[in-house]
This record gives structure tokens, sequence and C-alpha cells, in this order.
């Protein structure tokens, strides 16, 4: 039961956005993946949804081969994938964003059992439920957006920038929340972050890319005490 | 005062069946994001199958429905064969935004021959099922008749039909959600593609209601270059701006709005002044709110 990556390569045109990564999460690990703006992050994440296309190597979800699949068919081998920046739908309302990431499941029981689930993790969203999504903050969006995929029930679950835009203090609280519902639950996170050091804080793995190659991989507490790291992509 | 009831009924009947066309225009846009112009062509193809079903059952009523289903499959067909090959194959450069648009023009001319083809290019004709004479008051006559009255009737259920199927299924949040996030509902695990696929039948199925209303409240003539459907097309599409190009409500509002508009016109100020009339109405509803009636703000482009 492993996120395994072996040799990956990505394109965007005659780009070579990511060069020959290799790592492994193991099973309700928490990895952050972190790295300047470019460094070919996201297309990464977006490589292991199915969003966009190797060019070579191997990905796969314990027995799922990750680039094979579509995203929506990936969700149903317990694949989530939150996008960048509050991947919401704001002319939807809270209740119809989270019953969104439940549809696939075809079952209204499970449904309303999820959602129930979610409210009582979030019960900010519970108070919400009927207003438009986009009458929400930006905490609550990217609250909204984790409850979503909660509603699909992922085993792995890939994370993009879940800070994007946020105040340092709600970051702080989703981070935690982050942390506390995937290690209660089991779910392995691939987290990607500009925010490298509240994102190795809550991480039991870092890997550092840059340019498209992995620079430095190991146990986050050793990577945030590394020098090299700390001058390089901490600030200090 | 007679007359002027008598024109806003010939005006709510006329914009009824726009909205159906409307609706058609609006559900194929906000599955795929394309005009489609050959949804004349496909409301014409189906009201043509009414047409085999009342030459062989002689029932209207059992044409109604096969029309719609018909529409339905076909529709569905297209999108299945034809543009999302299209769409795969020109999705990139400066013909991305242009190519869908030709290619349903092409479709419509291509439609319209395969009818020719099998149906022959001389008028063809469907008897309205009900009378079309309308009800007395005293000696006065109401443009309201048995025939427009069904109509109405029929419009108003479809629409409430579809705005359940909206607003309360979980396919109608599948398609809600493709319509306006699809990477978003393709990582929540909706299948849009199939969900497109969907939109398009629901299309067809309005497009087909649209053209066997229109016929039987016209004249009965049904042929492939006929007028009629020329205007269904054009004055759905118009209405369908007008409502915003991107909202079931809208549409509706925007078919009823220019079908009334016309019939004052038509009554009013003259015949030939009907078809610059329904054109002048969009441009000022352009120039003035250029999102359309019903425009939906910034969310929209979220």
């Amino acid at each position: 039961m492993s996120l395994f990556i072996e040799n990956l390569s990505v394109h965007h045109g005659a780009i070579h956005a990511v060069n020959n990564v290799s790592f492994k999460v193991e099973k309700g690990q928490l990895a952050a993946l972190i790295g300047a703006n470019g460094a070919g992050k996201t297309t990464l994440l977006r490589t292991l949804s199915g969003l966009n296309k190797a060019t070579h190597g191997k990905a796969h979800w314990n027995e799922t081969n990750l680039l094979h699949e579509k995203p929506e068919q990936l969700v149903r081998h317990g694949v989530s994938h939150v996008s960048e920046g509050k991947s919401v739908i704001p002319e939807l309302t809270v209740k119809e964003n989270l019953e969104i990431g439940a549809l696939w499941r075809r079952n209204k029981k499970e449904m309303v059992v999820s959602l129930n689930e979610v409210v009582e993790l979030f019960p900010r969203l519970g108070e919400r439920l009927e207003q438009r999504a986009d009458t929400l903050s930006g905490g609550e969006r990217q609250m909204l957006a984790l409850g979503r995929s909660l509603m699909s029930k992922p085993q792995l679950l890939l994370l993009d920038e879940p800070s994007l835009g946020l105040a340092p203090l709600v970051v702080e609280q989703i981070f935690q929340s982050i942390k506390d519902l995937t290690s209660s639950m089991g779910i392995t996170v691939l987290l990607v972050e500009q925010n490298a050091m509240g994102a190795l804080k809550i991480a039991d793995i870092g890997i550092v890319l840059n340019l498209g190659s992995i620079a430095v991989t190991g146990d986050a507490s050793a990577l945030i005490a590394d020098p090299q790291v700390r001058a390089a992509y901490l600030g200090y | 005062m007679f007359q002027l009831l008598n024109t806003f009924l010939i005006g709510i009947t006329a914009g009824s069946i726009y909205s159906l066309m409307a609706i058609s225009m609006v559900l194929v846009w906000r599955s795929t994001r394309v005009v489609n112009f050959a949804q004349a062509g496909l409301a014409m193809l189906s009201t043509y199958f009414g047409y085999e079903i009342i030459h062989r059952f002689d029932s209207y009523w059992i044409a109604l429905p096969v029309a719609m289903i018909a529409g339905a499959l076909v529709a569905a067909g297209i999108e299945l064969i034809f543009m999302r090959l299209l769409l795969k194959h020109s999705s990139q450069g400066a013909i991305a935004s242009i190519a869908p648009i030709i290619a349903t023009l092409g479709l419509l001319g291509l439609i319209k021959s395969i009818i020719g083809y099998f149906w022959g290019n001389q008028d063809v004709i469907i008897e309205s099922p009900l009378s079309n004479v309308g009800f007395t008051i005293g000696t006065q006559t109401l443009a309201l008749s048995p025939m427009k009255t069904f109509i109405i009737a029929a419009v108003v259920f479809m629409v409430l039909v579809l705005t359940f199927i909206f607003q309360r299924t979980n396919l109608g949040l599948a398609l809600r959600a493709s319509a306006y996030a699809p990477e978003i509902s393709r990582l929540a695990g909706i299948k849009v593609d199939l969900v497109r696929t969907v939109g398009w039948a629901l299309a067809g199925a309005a497009g087909g209601a649209a053209g066997m209303l229109q016929t039987a409240n016209g004249n009965g003539a049904l042929s492939p270059d006929s007028l009629e459907f020329s205007l269904l097309l054009a004055f759905g599409f118009i209405a369908a701006v007008i409502g915003g190009l991107d909202s079931l409500i809208g549409a509706v509002i925007g078919a009823l709005l220019l079908g009334l508009v016309l019939a004052f016109v038509l009554t009013y100020v003259g015949g030939s002044l009907v078809f610059i009339t329904a054109f002048v109405l969009l441009l000022v509803v352009l120039l003035i709110r250029p999102g359309g009636l019903i425009s939906q703000k910034a969310g929209r482009r979220a």
C-alpha cells in the first residue's frame, strides 16, 4: 500500500516540466512536495490525477496505474485531487458542492451519511449548507474543497496549494485540520505547497523539486534542520 | 381592448415555442460551449420522424413523444460521434473558437439535404390534432384555440419537468456542475463526457417538441426549405442570447419577451418590420446588458 513513482517525466510542448522524478510515499504518510514557482509541482500532481499526460515513467497507487486512467475513474480507485486555489463551484450551494463529490457512488443513503460526517468535521459548512459557495470566505472555501474530496472517501489525497491566498492564521488552521483529518482517517497525502515551512511542519517526509527534478528528499524534520534547504527554500 | 388581448395571446403562444428552441440552444451551450446552429435541422429531422409516425399510425399524440425521443437520440449521436472528434482535433489555436460554429452550420445543410433525399423537397402536411379555431366570446373570436391552449400547456409542462431535473435530481446536479466547472467536476468523479451527451439529448428532445408544435400551430406545411424553421432557429437563438445563453429561466423569459414584442409589432406596426425588430431587440439587449437579461455576473468565469 503505497504511492510509488519511478522515472516520471512530463512535457509541456518542448518544456521538460517534470524530469525523471522518483519517490515513494507509504500508506498513511503525509508527504510535502515543495519548491519554487515553476518547479513542476502542480504539473506532477495533475499528472498523478490523470489531468496531464506523462511522457514516460511509472506512477502507481497500490495496484492502480495512475497514468492510464481518467480523473473521474481514479476517484473510483480512492484517489482524490483538490486542485489549486479554493477549488469550489461558486454558482452551486455549499451542500451541492459537497454532494458532487459523492455522486459517482450512486447511493443516496451513503451520500447523506458522508454529508453528515463532513458537516461534523467542518461545523462552519453545516451552518451554511444552503448558501452559494461564492458567499464563503477564503478559508471556508478551502474547507469546502477539502470536504468535497472527503465525500468521495479517498485513500490518497492530492492537495494543491491549500494555503494559496489565505491569511496566515487561516493557513495554520487549514494545515492543522489537514494533518488531523488525514492521520485519524489513515489517508495518505501528497501536499504541494509554496509555503514550504508550513507544509514541512505537518509532514512526515519532504520532497524538494527544483526545475522539474528532485533536489532533496528525506524526513520532514531532517529537511527543516538542513542548512542548505533552509537557505534555499525556507528563507532563513 | 379585444385586439390587445389577442395580440398578447398570439405573442405568448409564439414565445412559448421559441422558448423550447431557446432552451435547446442553452442546453448545448452549457454542456459544450458550442452555439448549435444545426439545432434547426435537428428539430426539422425530428418533425419528419413525427410526420412518418402520423403517416403510419394517424396519431399526433404518438408522433410528438416519438419526435422528441428521435431528436434526443440523433442529438446524442451527433455529440458522441461528431462533436467529440471535432473538439479533440481543433481544441487549440485560432480555429478552436470558430470551428464548432462552422461545423454546426455545415451540419445544418447536411441534415436538410438528407431530409430532401428521403422525403423530397415538396411540402408534406402535418394536420393540427386539435381545432385551431379560436374560442368565441359573444361575437368576438379569441386568438386562443384548443391547439394553442395545448401548446402553451405542453411547454409549461416541459419547462417544469426540466426545472425539476436540473434542481432536484442528481443528474441535474451533475449537468450544472459540469457546465460551470468541467475540471472540478471531473476531479469529483463526474463523467463529464457522458453528462455532455445527456445535455445534447435533452436539447434534441426540446428541439423536436418545438418543431412538432410549431408545424401544427402554423399551416402544417413542412419542407426542407421551410421558412418556419429558419425563423424558429433565428428567434430561438435571439431569445437564448437575450436570456444570457447560460440560463434556462433566461431563455424562457427572453423567448416570451420576443414573442410578445413581435406580436405587437405585427399587429400595431406592420408585418415587414417583424424581422428587423427581432434583431434590433437583440442589439439593444446586448448594448445595455451584454450578459443578457439574466446575467450571472462575475461568478460565471471562476
